[in-house]
């Protein structure tokens, strides 16, 4: 045991020294060059921060395409998933109101056509992103509220869709369509 | 629909692209073989030898090398045991984040140490970001302490008669500087071109389009989140893990750290084939445990792609699967390939909520938990097969009426008892566990109320994932589990522990003591190990040893549920 104890405290030593501190300088300085030098990178309008470009923000008002459930109300500094099991009854009450309320504010939609990323929540509860379809349910709803015509809401969609040839996914970035639907107004 | 399914194929193909050239890499790096890589390493190497006064020469047998191993692991346990519990007034603490106290701390380090990774915190307010360096170096070394482990025992699985199986230090030292350091890095580099965070500011507030007030976590996560895809580790820098947009910011970075979770435990296998110079019987072990794994992935995906039947029958529209606790980015399959992989695997990184799968899916990830052997994690992942492996030829040879030999060494009474030992304690710390846990919330439902987050059979599943995480060494969790509590903190801690060190040193001591019999040439009444036959046999040990063990667990919990909503 003796013989080993010297080795092990040094030999952790250098560890520290190798892992602890030049590994992460050595990426921290490469983030250097990185976009927003590693720090997140922030979106503005008219000069002021009102977002992050990965991380969603809670979008309940009408007026704005809204963005998906979130267990942890899009806590940025605390981010988790609901973690309800698939049979908790709790749970399905809560989605079934979703649903429900979903058909108060959109009530031209059938509940049919109601896609699932809108009425459960994310993993992280930060999820910037709905599906393509969660988008165009919507558009009813905020053409009614913004007095704009559905063609430019649809326009704008279209414009917007983001699709990973990998997954073929098709998925709208909930702060950046918000964005661009309020210099629409304008 | 059916892209998502080329997504997840596209993965597991280019994993095996990258394994076996790595394979290779890492069996010359361990039989000390030249590689093109020496002119950069072997100054690099020569400073931690001189720095820390070893002798990489110096030939060590099977308990100097477990001495080794178990002092260097005392040792960082007490260190971060101090760190974590005085984060609050050491520097790099930009968050005023709290110390831990004394039971989670004890949870933490275990759980880091031993290459587990289970968090009963949250990164982004239970840890500075001094806690966090900390926690990423046991993530270094913690993997390179599992892999030059196995090394050893790959050393001594070779064709000869031998009491000296290498330096520890050195096979450590090499497992640390050639291998995982430079693709950490790499992947790092990757990582903060994708948007990923390496800053050792602290939080920023923004007020967001609707007008909330926002503070947003950050910090030096861009480093911290390649090492532990790569060393299955899967402690995550935010609560949320790999389903976090800053630790996984794309389907790109997605494909990447999933690739990361199991390129080195398939690596391993082929780094055998090349050590013991038996290239036949790693493509063996690569099969049996690639078969077991896709039976697991396969019926998951299928579940997770179809729905919750729950949701379906409210009417509403299913097209991208079950979507509770998944991110939109990344769709359902590419989720429930992360879950099959990181439970084979002993990672425990998400990208979903493991707790919201449908409940065949979270069956699968525990069963993945509970062989702990398709491909499994970097180095242990190994040994825990060679376990079923020495298990298979002893009943092989009894039924064929031979003397069990493996690789030409004759496996008798000694090596048995120790195999069936390490095969039993797995079941019995994951059932007990749960036993012992199962039994005090029936009794007490209202003191320990808040322990569950769900009602029910899934309630079980929670406890039961828990353990079994814990004792695999995983650290994936069913998150709803109130598990910040002294019980869950030292009872899980306990069994982190167990189901690291025991797992290690019986398959060493089995190797060891293999190693120093006489080598017995292959003759006409030798068993084959690495006929199709003597796979199927070492399946067939996998499958009952489980099957046996766990049914009833499975059968109380995720069974239940899912013929309770189908």
């Amino acid at each position: 045991m003796k013989q080993n104890i010297f080795p092990a405290i040094r030999l952790t030593l250098v560890c520290i020294v190798v892992f602890m501190v030049i590994y992460p300088a050595i990426i921290w300085a490469v983030a250097k060059a990185a976009p927003s030098k590693g720090e997140g990178e922030a979106v503005t309008v008219n000069g002021k921060v009102v977002g992050y470009k990965l991380e969603g923000q809670s979008f309940t008002q009408d007026k704005y395409f809204n963005g998906r459930p979130s267990a942890a109300g899009y806590n940025a500094a605390g981010s988790s998933g609901s973690n309800k099991g698939p049979s908790n009854p709790d749970y399905l009450k809560d989605v079934q109101s979703r649903i429900d309320s979903f058909l108060v504010h959109n009530p031209t939609v059938k509940k049919e056509d109601i896609p699932s990323d809108l009425v459960t929540s994310s993993g992280s509860g930060l999820d910037p992103d709905i599906s393509l379809k969660g988008a165009t349910v919507q558009v009813d709803r905020i053409a009614k509220e913004r007095n704009l015509p559905k063609e430019k809401i649809v326009a704008l969609i279209q414009s917007n869709i983001e699709k990973s040839s990998m997954n073929g996914i098709e998925k709208i970035n909930v702060l950046k369509i918000n964005i661009e639907l309020d210099k629409l107004k304008q | 629909m059916n892209t998502e399914i080329i997504g997840v194929v596209i993965m597991f193909l280019a994993t095996i692209a990258l394994a076996i050239p790595l394979g290779k890499y890492i069996g010359k790096v361990y039989s000390g073989d030249k590689t093109w890589a020496d002119a950069i390493f072997n100054p690099i190497d020569k400073i931690f030898f001189k720095a820390s006064g070893i002798n990489p020469l110096k030939e060590m047998n099977w308990k100097q090398h477990l001495v080794a191993l178990l002092t260097l692991n005392a040792l960082w346990f007490l260190l971060s045991m101090f760190v974590l519990m005085n984060m609050a007034w050491l520097p790099l603490n930009p968050d005023a984040n709290p110390s831990m106290s004394a039971d989670l701390a004890f949870n933490t380090s275990v759980s880091f140490i031993s290459n587990t990774n289970l968090q009963h915190y949250s990164g982004e307010s239970g840890v500075s970001y001094l806690g966090q360096m900390v926690l990423m170096l046991w993530q270094f070394i913690s993997a390179a302490t599992g892999m030059a482990i196995c090394a050893v025992v790959f050393i001594a699985m070779k064709d000869k008669s031998t009491e000296s199986l290498g330096n520890f230090y050195n096979l450590f030292i090499k497992s640390c500087t050639r291998i995982l350091l430079p693709i950490s890095i790499i992947i790092a580099i990757v990582l903060l071109f994708n948007g990923t965070p390496m800053t050792f500011k602290g939080k920023d507030q923004f007020i967001s389009l609707q007008g909330d007030t926002v503070n947003v976590s950050r910090g030096p996560a861009a480093a911290l989140v390649s090492i532990k895809q790569l060393g299955t580790n899967g402690g995550g820098f935010f609560g949320a893990n790999s389903a976090h947009p800053l630790e996984n910011p794309n389907y790109f970075t997605n494909v990447i750290e999933n690739v990361l979770i199991i390129l080195i435990p398939i690596a391993m296998v082929f780094a055998l084939g090349y050590i013991i110079k038996r290239k036949r019987f790693a493509w063996l072990i690569f099969g049996v445990m690639t078969v077991g794994f896709l039976l697991l992935l396969l019926p998951s995906i299928q579940q997770e792609m179809k729905g919750n039947p729950a949701i379906h029958r409210m009417g509403i529209n299913q097209h991208l699967g079950s979507m509770e606790g998944k991110e939109v980015r990344f769709g359902s399959a590419a989720s429930a390939y992360w879950g099959i992989t990181t439970t084979c695997t002993s990672n425990g990184s998400v990208n979903a909520m493991h707790d919201s799968f449908t409940p065949l899916t979270g069956m699968f990830a525990m069963l993945g938990m509970m062989i702990n052997s398709f491909f499994g994690g970097v180095g242990v992942g190994f040994l825990n097969f060679y376990i079923f492996i020495i298990i298979a030829v002893f009943i092989s040879g009894l039924m064929v009426g031979r003397t069990p030999e493996f690789l030409g060494k004759k496996i008798e009474a000694k090596e048995m008892k120790i195999a069936a030992i390490i095969a039993l304690l797995h079941p019995l710390l994951i059932l007990s566990g749960t036993a012992l846990s199962s039994w005090l919330y029936a009794h007490n439902p209202t003191t320990y109320a808040a322990w569950l987050n769900n009602p029910g059979n899934h309630g079980f599943s929670e406890m039961l994932y828990e353990m079994t995480s814990s004792s695999a060494n995983n650290g994936s969790g069913f998150e709803g589990l109130g598990d910040n509590t002294p019980f869950w903190n030292i009872v899980c801690g306990t069994i982190m522990l167990l189901g690291r060190f025991l797992p290690i040193i019986g398959p060493v001591a089995i190797a060891g003591i293999l190693a120093k019999k006489k080598y017995i040439p292959e003759s006409a009444g030798t068993l084959k190990t690495d006929t199709g036959t003597f796979g199927i046999m070492v399946f067939a040990v996998i499958f009952i040893i489980a099957a046996l063990s766990f049914f009833p667990a499975l059968a109380l919990g995720p069974i239940a549920e899912y013929f309770g909503i189908r």
